[in-house]
């Protein structure tokens, strides 16, 4: 802290707990005043009887939350709002997340009382609006990606990979296929692939990178036998590169007698440009959350619809939905794997990926796969003498570049000194296969500008690493908190509040 | 075109720059025979022609509001103060990502520690996780969790009364694994006898799918001497009146926090609560906030023990999830601070009181039966049994603007004539009484 802004501190009693640019208030529990409250309920109406006494919280087990009144709660949750960061607003380059507009006319659809309150278990006839978006939701979903049906059950992308690879499994089992015991992942993978083998019962074997960013075919093919069950494959992959031998790749694991999962976390990069249905993948996820645009809401909800060609359509999670004659209603697949969750899937981002698909309609969509690749190839441009990317090639939606240029600095301090200049950081350490990774998306909905400062701002950070960089080991500076202890949050691991 | 940052003119610039004709050229390494097809998909609309649609796809779902509706079974109708759409709705929450760089994330962090705070409060137990997709998931998990915890031991014991959709999921979840379900009975000494060496843990859900409360003093120790753990799944309102999971030796806690202000919508999005004790926090799945210190030494938060997690671990990670419900978890904890320890007691004992009003006066309608005639505590859901088929009733009383609750031969088609009917805060005596009449004139009719 400067020394002008240290003397003109209020001290903190005086604060009222808060003062603006110190947004971080005090925990709910620590405002807490007995007696006080918030919402009040209406008086019981109806007669009343006793509470089933052994069966009640003792009273040395009382039940302990805070006590507010209802401006405490709007002030708490507005001033902790005030200490986010979010594509609302700010640029938010977030790589693999697709963090693109959110549009507001996809929340006002899904508050639509008849949607909101739309109970799942209500009979198929009362509910045949939801049923014909989440139909026409898997007719559309199937179109863009070139599949034959798809199921809207999962409820993210870790969710349909598990999808995906039970379906695999089952369709193995269905052969009486019993010897694969493994899934192929490139070293490149998200952790969510190979944790969800794992989950499938399976061994992950892990498929190393060639020079130029792509799954190595040669080590592929050398990996390919009759243990294998498929492969998981993320294409454009996780250096924001295109698999430029996808065929190969996906016909060397055919002939050995697997299938191949598709991880649809970078399908932002190849709306109406490509479909994975057209390349030998035979099941995929999409990242509602992240290519239609349904927010990302600090950690979730998302949604994780499955697409599977014919071959593994019967085994999709179910339930799906139908159209017989001029009637929508639920299915479950002939050798369905089952359900993934309960009821139907998080219908609310369905909701609102219908809408965000029907807007675009078919130029749209390819539009945003063409402007958010340009976007990533123009800033790719506009940072390769500061941050070159690791693969020097035409990109799709994001690059990867590796941040240990500059001597003293580190990764993740070039990442908290952007945070100071108001940009949200790239995603760093990640992949793995580019030492200490800053992946860079920046998708459609930025601005040239935009790009343009930001790539200004990574070169006035490069002259402080090198002449300044206690600026960069001591960022952020301007953020509501300083630099974060993670090893001490481990070491002394506090996990609720305590009295 | 909507939502794009770049007109012509920009992107003139910007292919210059890069030395492209054409934005095609930036595709060339895309196998050209697949490049560039036409999808058959309708044409683009501008905002006000979809609100339009969405109002049409609004009409085509039955009821509209003058429809009361008595289904429950997992998810449930209960007032949401409007303070929790209209905070968690704020672009600051809605449109972050998960909180990787806490510095610039404070607002999510600190909520996810509060939620984790009131909720391990509410349930009695020590450490909470925010978050899983549902309550079936979490349920799934916390089996997956209790097998890694036990060493050796590969099977889990599901008490009747789970609902029967987690049933299916855990079944998804638990068959690649080689973890064996064992179907346990709902007496104490059934389920107690059903566990033996090879069980990992015991599930029972309480208030059960049936919505009947079981006295659970006394499982816990019998599961933990055959070396087992105890995973209770509960309802979170029921929780504010009710002995606490934690209070009953519950290993693991999961719960459908749907309860806690997020609004039905169809099945989904919902919050999958999870807690455990403290000494099993390093096998528990999902993300943790910690408390933390800045530079300065000031307070923050952090998401810790991420070693657990997939980003990190990969293969050997606790689980799959990343992506969660954090924006469900964010509603819960406006929900609890809106309604504070006396609001949700009241939530919880309203339940009560309705649902048992509503069970007095049905089980007086003649030919109908509560609870197959038995007095069994519940919370806030029964079983009716009619005279009529539950299909029927539904449609006769549908045609009075009430549905009276769910068929049970949804899911157990041997129970033809059995209804499901949760009963909430949110009804009136009026709107209960109403219910009573449909049921007495549909069933009344046919009987005359
Ligand atoms: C490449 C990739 N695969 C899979 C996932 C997992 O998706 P989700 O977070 O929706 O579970 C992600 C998202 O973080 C990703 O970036």
């Amino acid at each position: 802290m400067s020394d002008t802004k240290k003397e003109a501190a209020v001290p903190k009693r005086l604060a009222a707990n808060y003062s603006f640019g110190d947004p971080i208030p005090p925990l709910l529990y620590e405002i807490s005043r007995d007696g006080r409250r918030a919402v009040r309920l209406p008086d019981c109406d109806v007669p009343q009887i006793d509470l089933p006494s052994e069966l009640l919280r003792a009273d040395d087990d009382p039940l302990r939350l805070p006590e507010v009144s209802e401006q405490d709660v709007v002030r708490h949750f507005t001033r902790l709002s005030h200490a986010n960061m979010a594509i609302d607003t700010t640029f938010y380059p977030l790589g693999s997340c697709t963090m693109k507009y959110n549009p507001k006319v996809n929340e006002v659809a899904a508050s639509h009382p008849a949607f909101a309150n739309g109970h799942p278990l209500v009979r198929e006839e009362d509910a045949q609006g939801s049923l014909a978006i989440m139909y026409r939701l898997q007719r559309m979903l199937a179109e863009i990606s070139g599949f034959s049906a798809v199921s809207l059950q999962p409820a993210a992308g870790a969710q349909g990979e598990l999808t995906g690879i039970l379906m695999i499994r089952a369709w193995h089992e269905s052969r009486r296929d019993e010897k694969r015991t493994k899934i192929l992942v490139p070293d490149s993978a998200h952790g969510t692939n190979p944790a969800t083998v794992t989950m499938a019962g399976y061994e992950t074997v892990e498929i190393p990178s060639d020079a130029e960013g792509n799954v190595d075919l040669d080590a592929l093919r050398a990996a390919c036998d009759e243990t294998v069950a498929g492969l998981m494959i993320t294409n454009p992959n996780t250096v924001g590169l295109f698999e430029t031998r996808i065929e190969e790749v996906t016909r060397a694991v055919h002939e050995c007698g697997g299938l191949v999962y598709g991880d649809g976390a970078n399908l932002n990069a190849i709306l109406g440009v490509v479909r994975p249905g057209d390349l030998g993948i035979d099941v995929m996820h999409f990242n509602l959350h992240k290519t239609f645009s349904t927010p990302h809401g600090g950690g979730g909800p998302g949604a994780g619809p499955v697409a599977a060609n014919e071959t593994l359509a019967p085994f999709l999670p179910g339930p799906v939905v139908d159209l017989t004659g001029e009637r929508y209603g639920f299915r479950q697949p002939e050798q369905s794997i089952g359900r993934l969750k309960a009821f139907h899937g998080n219908f609310g981002m369905l909701l609102r990926a219908y809408v965000y698909i029907r807007m675009h309609g078919p130029d749209g969509l390819r539009a945003i796969s063409e402007n958010a690749v340009i976007n990533a190839n123009y800033l790719r441009k506009l940072t390769e003498k500061t941050f070159p990317a690791k693969y020097d090639r035409i990109c799709m939606h994001e690059f990867v570049s590796p941040g240990n240029r500059y001597e003293g600095v580190t990764t993740m301090d070039i990442a908290k000194r952007l945070l100071d200049y108001g940009f949200h950081a790239p995603t760093v350490y990640f992949p793995l296969i580019v030492r200490d990774a800053l992946m860079v998306e920046p998708t459609e909905s930025e601005n040239r500008e935009t790009l343009e400062i930001f790539a200004e701002v990574l070169e006035r950070i490069v002259t402080e690493a090198k002449d300044r960089p206690d600026l960069l080991h001591d960022a952020p500076v301007s953020t509501p908190v300083r630099r974060l202890d993670e090893v001490a949050a481990v070491k002394n691991l506090k996990l609720r509040y305590e009295r | 075109m909507a939502y794009l940052g770049n007109t012509d003119a920009d992107r003139r610039i910007m292919l210059e720059a890069l030395r492209l004709e054409r934005i095609e050229d930036l595709f060339a390494d895309i196998p050209a025979a697949k490049r560039f097809p036409e999808l058959d998909l309708p044409p683009a609309m501008s905002e006000l022609e979809i609100l339009h649609e969405i109002d049409e796809l609004a009409a085509m779902n039955g009821g509209g509001p003058r429809l009361l509706s008595f289904v429950g079974a997992g998810a449930y109708q209960h007032y949401i103060p409007s303070i929790v759409s209209f905070l968690s709705g704020r672009g600051e929450f809605a449109t972050a990502y998960t909180p990787y760089q806490a510095e610039a994330s404070q607002g999510t962090v600190q909520t996810i520690f509060e939620y984790q705070s009131m909720v391990a409060d509410l349930l009695g137990m020590e450490v909470v996780n925010a978050s899983h997709y549902d309550g079936a998931t979490a349920v799934a998990e916390a089996a997956i969790m209790a097998v890694r915890s036990t060493r050796g031991r590969d099977s889990v014991v599901l008490a009747e009364g789970l609902h029967p959709e987690y049933h299916e999921v855990a079944a998804t979840y638990l068959r690649p694994q080689g973890v064996a379900i064992r179907a346990g009975g709902s007496a104490a000494d059934e389920l107690i006898n059903a566990v033996d060496e090879r069980t990992a843990c015991l599930i029972v859900q309480n208030p059960d799918f049936f919505g009947r409360l079981h006295d659970l003093s006394g499982l816990a120790d019998a599961v933990h001497e055959r070396g087992a753990l105890l995973v209770l799944h509960v309802d979170p309102i029921a929780t504010a009146i009710l002995a606490s999971p934690g209070s009953l030796g519950a290993d693991i806690v999961t719960g459908e926090g749907q309860s806690l202000g997020i609004p039905v919508s169809y099945g989904g999005p919902y919050l999958g609560v999870f807690a455990t004790r403290r000494s099993l926090v390093r096998k528990m799945p999902g993300r943790l906030a910690g408390e933390t210190t800045d530079a300065e030494g000031r307070r923050g938060f952090v998401l810790t023990l991420n070693t657990r997690e997939q980003h990190i671990r990969r293969e050997k990670a606790t689980s799959n999830i990343c992506t969660n419900q954090g924006l469900m978890a964010l509603r819960a904890a406006i929900y609890l601070a809106s309604l504070g320890p006396q609001g949700l007691r009241e939530v919880a004992t309203l339940c009560y009181q309705k649902a048992h009003y509503a069970a007095s006066r049905l089980a007086a309608v003649p030919g109908c039966t509560v609870n197959g005639g038995e007095d069994t505590p519940f919370f806030k859901e029964f079983v009716l049994s009619t005279p009529l088929t539950a299909d029927d009733l539904i449609a006769g009383c549908a045609q009075r603007d009430v549905i009276p609750g769910l068929a049970l031969s949804r899911y157990y088609p041997e129970r033809t004539h059995d209804l499901l009917v949760a009963v909430t805060e949110q009804y009136s005596r009026a709107q209960i009484d109403a219910l009573v009449d449909a049921v007495t004139a549909v069933t009344g009719d046919t009987q005359a």
